[in-house]
């Protein structure tokens, strides 16, 4: 709990800022082993911990561990709940101390910028001064970027995995069906239903499962369910019901995604979180030219993309490039193959974890 | 140095003045960025169409962005760079003047090291063979070669005359070792240009 204020990009003022963090590691004499690692949507602060409600491992453990590109033997990893969510940080399922009741649709839109600004507020509160890295995968990408735009003399190098500088009319597209399912939800009340313990858990559940959709690749989806039917306990090998059972295994595999999603998510925070996704565009807080955002910088750039992802392609990851290089920035970009589209950063990567390892290191 | 440099790199890692600003494009796992970096404390910067040598030039911890010179070279400021570097990627550009102009639009100067197509031995395969050569210096068959303009010496020496290039050095190798200007075309294997406009 930091007393604030934090002055919003959409005019308003943020008292208290709570943040959820977990560090892992120490840091060392002179302050100069910190990594900040910022997550995605739905993510949290557990990277590498079990998160506390569903006992899964950390969400990145792959990078981030023991003999890992980021090691706590050697890094002072730093992860912390976005504000706006629901995982321990201000959002609006915590408490509005001017009503003493959930702040729900009063809680202020926020942007990436401000979820920068608040990390900002819990490094100076950890007495951390400069970071060595600030590490991201997708929604954690932007704000890898937006820190650098943001407070380039604290961020020595920037890790952008599997993302973008900007949402696309697609990417906006995606997230209003989202929002639209979790406000069509009777239970969703105007976002007042935290009193009622009845959240609008059938509409939230459809925004995931939309969500779920770009976060895989076509190809992933024919090779993993096809057109393979759901078994049944008389038909082992499926059969089709002729209703709207959940006949295809793709179907119900996308409804236990939604129904686990709700069990740990809050409807309101995703409509927060997803606004925010949709106001970024770095170029536009830079007059337009996203070059402008890394004028003069002296951090070093690392930008991963995948070759499935379509919710943010590669061209997206080169638009980035392509500012850092007019900028004179020093940059490193790759495109790695995966067959798993944009999921493909949570999983299993040897050729992310060789390339991030690699730039990590190569500090001057 | 670490690993023994390709001999028309080692030219141009011994002409590439200590501390200066390199772009090397077609940089390949970043052998020389790294040399130059190790020996002459140059920021090198890489430009590279494969991913898996990205990769490991990133691993090495070299700023290499994976790209293709054809196309994005265009991206890059004018005279960001004191060097621009081509070595032996000129003759696989779809469009080389292009890559050429763009080289010393980014750079004060560009090194370009390149195949020589009329050295002896691939005159010969022709003349004697009437095949396409496949020699030490052009492995490939031609159907999966990716040198898809073939240029010589004496061509290339035409093509910076006519556009009014200025030629500040030039090296002409054959079998790894120095040979002379005169009659290059037809003894060299390699040529490297240090070029500036």
């Amino acid at each position: 709990m930091l007393p604030g204020p934090l002055r919003l990009d959409g005019g308003g003022l943020l008292s208290p800022v709570e943040i959820g963090y977990e560090t892992y590691g120490t840091l060392n004499a002179d302050g100069s082993n910190a990594i900040l690692i910022c997550h995605a949507l739905t993510g949290d602060q557990h990277v590498a911990s079990p998160h506390p409600r569903t006992g899964k491992p950390g969400w990145w453990t792959r990078l981030v561990g023991e003999g890992k590109p980021i090691d706590p033997a050697r890094h002072f990893v730093i992860c912390s709940n976005v504000i706006g969510s629901c995982m321990g940080s201000s959002g609006p399922a915590t408490i509005d101390p001017s009503t003493a009741e959930p702040w729900a649709m009063r809680f202020p839109v926020i942007t990436i910028r401000d979820m920068v600004r608040a990390q900002a507020m819990l490094l100076d509160h950890l007495g951390v001064g400069q970071l060595k890295a600030v590490v991201g995968g997708s929604m954690g990408g932007m704000q890898a970027l937006s820190w650098a735009a943001t407070f380039p003399e604290r961020v020595r190098a920037c890790v952008m995995v599997a993302s973008t500088a900007r949402h696309s009319a697609q990417n906006i597209a995606f997230h209003e069906v989202g929002r639209q399912a979790i406000m069509a939800d009777p239970k969703w009340r105007g976002g007042a239903y935290y009193e009622s313990n009845d959240p609008p858990a059938a509409g939230l559940a459809v925004a995931r499962m939309a969500a779920h959709i770009t976060y895989l690749s076509e190809a992933g989806l024919t090779e993993k369910f096809g057109r393979r039917l759901q078994a049944r306990p008389d038909r082992p090998d499926g059969a089709k019901s002729f209703g709207f059972d959940a006949d295809f295994q793709v179907e119900s595999y996308l409804r236990h995604q939604g129904l686990s999603f709700v069990d740990r998510f809050d409807a309101n925070s995703y409509l927060y979180i997803t606004r925010a996704l949709d106001y970024f565009d770095l170029a536009e807080e830079h007059g337009g030219l996203l070059a402008n955002a890394f004028r003069r910088t002296a951090t070093r750039f690392c930008i991963v993309s995948f070759d499935t992802d379509w919710l943010y392609p590669t061209s997206e990851s080169r638009a980035v490039v392509q500012a850092l290089n007019a900028a004179g920035a020093a940059a490193s970009f790759v495109e790695l193959s995966s067959p798993y589209g944009h999921d493909a950063f949570l999983l299993e990567a040897p050729e992310m974890n060789r390339v991030i390892d690699g730039f990590l290191r190569a500090e001057p | 140095m670490s690993e023994a440099l390709r001999p028309d790199l080692a030219i141009i890692a011994r002409h590439v003045a200590r501390g200066s600003r390199v772009l090397d494009v077609g940089c390949g796992d970043g052998q020389l960025m790294a040399a130059l970096r190790e020996e002459a404390g140059v920021d090198a910067r890489g430009l590279e169409i494969d991913a898996a040598n990205v990769a490991s030039a990133v691993a090495r911890g070299l700023a290499v962005v994976q790209g293709d010179a054809d196309v994005d070279l265009a991206g890059y400021p004018d005279k960001g760079f004191d060097y621009a570097i081509l070595s032996q990627t000129l003759q696989t550009a779809r469009a080389p003047d292009q890559v050429l102009d763009h080289l010393l639009r980014i750079g004060h100067r560009a090194f370009v090291s390149f195949p020589n197509f009329a050295h002896w031995r691939v005159r010969l395969s022709l003349l004697w063979g009437g095949r396409m050569p496949v020699t030490g210096l052009l492995p490939e068959q031609w159907y999966d070669t990716p040198n898809i303009h073939h240029v010589t010496i004496d061509d290339f020496r035409a093509f910076v005359r006519q556009r009014r290039i200025t030629v500040e050095g030039s090296w002409f190798l054959s079998r790894g070792r120095p040979t002379s200007a005169a009659a290059a075309n037809f003894r060299a294997e390699h040529a490297v240009f240090l070029l500036r406009r």
